[in-house]
């Protein structure tokens, strides 16, 4: 559907360079990455909306590099919704269709479909201004959906949500992506968002792709340092390699399969590392014990660091096993991890 | 609230200071003449005309500026560019420079010695002397306030409300005329403002330009050299009052006001 090749666009401090991207027809494409790596003008430039300095943009087979934004059919949601404020809802919502030869039964058919659809059919005489955020994010939606766009893009669709919204919101995206043809190409910085939505995923590092794929494999093996803890591998260390074995400073870490180089990276997701107060017995498993060297209250969750000789290892537990198990700084503990748990790169 | 400070009353008293200095010689010239001379002055088709004059070439310069302004103050919020401040500058230009010195420059151009001023005489159009040369004058030195004014309204519109516009299928035309526009005009109504008021106290410009016909302020200061004081008191009074009473409605018109539009 959408097809990005060598994209190099320039804009103020912005520099975008040699894009390339596939995106299919109907996929929930997500891209992460770091604020300030590029994202909303990547989106802009699909969109047209940013002069593209060189390289190509195809939409379904057409080259519409050079073809002003109105003549593209691609819908677009920011996260502060851009709803017009002089205009009511129903105004807002029905403003594409004039741009577009639609015959008045169809146009009020689906105008009557969305607003049920999305439950906004009793804001409809207002105007932005006294709409909540969820609210805002509905009719935007709406809107978009108003002159069956074949691409929608989002700008961060969920950040200015609080967190009830969010599923909220969250779900009923998944739901217009299964049941329409749409192709939904959405922008974010967070992670769990991308998991939840995407069926597959890009992330951007300072204006270029680090790596594109199925989230399962951007989640399960990053190729690279910086993806792999934008993904939450919070234990990446740099190794080398004798068969099965890596070693990482002084220590022996076995790894699933053999590293086709004498030396690279492994990372261990936290939720993968285990904490015990005994050694754990287990042929299958890396045991390391090691001292505490940190806690970070991540709210339900304890970040803790364990310094196994000169490495840390960051494990996640819960608060209650964190009381159980007495851990504190100073403490000495047992870690351990399956050898499959371990991602090599 | 606790006992106010000696700060708080040295800034009060400079600001009674400050009312009192504008208000003061304003009190006092309204309230001069007497209501006789006042209903006399209105009879002197000279002075109605006049003040006419005044409004009417003002206004056009206000209408001139937002022709020509509009598209160019909307260039200049939404674009960036190398020498975008130079621009900017030759823009206030007309601010800093002398009123008598944008006079002369104007008929500089539009003299016979000027290949610009033998091309406008060819086609019949006068600078010197005319309605079209105080028109010229009132806009170049009211247009700066417009497109100032208007560049910053269009500044405060997020250009994604422009974006998702054109996503939805309308061209930039259509976009600036349903979108920007709107969103704008109060912007637009202040930037008129603005312009008008600078164009009607315009003077010095004019005296080199147009001697006549006479706007009001020429004329105020003719009668001020040729009979005193007490005979050009009551014309100011009804120039001020014209234009107060002309600005207050635009005023009000330009309050934000419950979703009009």
């Amino acid at each position: 559907m959408i097809n990005i090749r060598n994209l190099n666009v320039h804009l103020g401090e912005f520099r975008l360079r040699d894009i390339s991207l596939s995106i299919d027809p109907g996929d929930f494409f997500v891209l992460m990455g770091p604020t300030g790596a590029g994202k909303t003008v990547l989106l802009e430039a699909v969109a047209g909306l940013v002069p593209v300095l060189g390289g190509n943009i195809f939409i379904g087979g057409r080259d519409v590099t050079r073809m002003p934004p109105e003549e593209r059919g691609i819908g677009i949601m920011y996260q502060d919704y851009a709803l017009f404020p002089h205009l009511t809802i129903v105004r807002n919502i029905k403003y594409g269709l004039r741009y577009h030869r639609l015959e008045k039964e169809t146009a009020q058919k689906r105008f009557g479909r969305l607003v049920d659809d999305l439950g906004i059919g009793h804001l409809l005489k207002r105007y932005p201004e006294t709409l909540s955020g969820g609210e805002l994010q509905r009719v935007a939606l709406a809107r978009a959906l108003m002159v069956e766009p074949g691409i929608i893009l989002l700008d961060e669709p969920l950040s200015a949500l609080d967190q009830n919204f969010r599923e909220e919101i969250r779900l009923l995206l998944k739901k217009i992506n299964r049941s329409s043809r749409i192709t939904f190409f959405m922008v974010t910085h967070d992670f769990s968002e991308a998991l939840t939505l995407a069926t597959k995923a890009a992330i951007m590092c300072e204006g270029t792709i680090a790596q594109t794929g199925s989230i399962r494999d951007l989640f399960s093996k990053p190729a690279s340092t910086f993806v792999a803890s934008f993904v939450g591998m919070k234990n990446v260390f740099s190794a080398q390699f004798n068969g099965n074995r890596a070693c990482v400073d002084s220590l022996t870490i076995e790894v699933p399969q053999p590293h086709h180089h004498p030396t690279g990276y492994i990372a261990v997701r936290p939720e993968d590392i285990v904490i015990s107060l005994q050694p754990f017995e287990s042929s299958i498993r890396n045991a390391f014990s090691g001292v505490i060297c940190g806690m970070i209250d991540q709210g339900f969750l304890y970040e803790v660091h364990i310094r196994v000789r000169a490495v840390v290892f960051k494990s996640l537990v819960t608060k209650g096993a964190a009381i159980d198990l007495a851990l504190d700084i100073g403490a000495v503990v047992h870690i351990s991890f399956k050898a499959s748990a371990v991602h090599v790169f | 609230m606790g006992r106010k400070g000696s700060f708080f009353w040295v800034s009060f008293s400079c600001g009674i200071m400050v009312l009192t200095f504008i208000l003061l010689p304003l009190v006092e010239m309204l309230t001069a003449p007497s209501g006789a001379m006042l209903r006399e002055t209105l009879q002197d088709r000279n002075v109605i005309r006049s003040i006419w004059l005044s409004i009417y070439t003002a206004a056009s310069a206000a209408g001139i500026s937002f022709l020509v302004g509009t598209p160019l103050a909307y260039l200049l919020a939404r674009t960036r560019f190398r020498g975008k401040h130079l621009i900017e500058s030759v823009i206030d230009l007309p601010i800093v420079i002398p009123h008598p010195v944008v006079g002369i420059a104007i008929l500089g151009v539009a003299g016979k010695n000027h290949w610009l001023g033998q091309y406008l005489h060819e086609f019949g159009i006068r600078i010197m002397g005319s309605t079209t040369g105080i028109i010229t004058v009132l806009t170049f030195v009211g247009m700066p306030f417009y497109i100032n004014a208007l560049k910053a309204g269009f500044e405060a519109i997020s250009p994604r409300l422009e974006n998702v516009s054109r996503s939805l299928g309308a061209s930039m035309w259509s976009t600036f005329v349903r979108v920007t526009f709107p969103l704008a005009w109060r912007s637009v109504l202040v930037g008129l403002i603005m312009c008008c008021a600078r164009a009607i106290s315009e003077f010095g410009a004019v005296v080199v330009v147009a001697y006549h016909p006479m706007i009001a302020p020429v004329l105020i200061y003719e009668r001020y050299e040729g009979y005193g004081l007490q005979y050009s008191q009551p014309v100011a009074v009804w120039l001020v009052l014209v234009c107060l009473s002309l600005f207050l409605a635009l005023r009000l018109l330009a309050l934000p006001q419950n979703k009009a539009s």
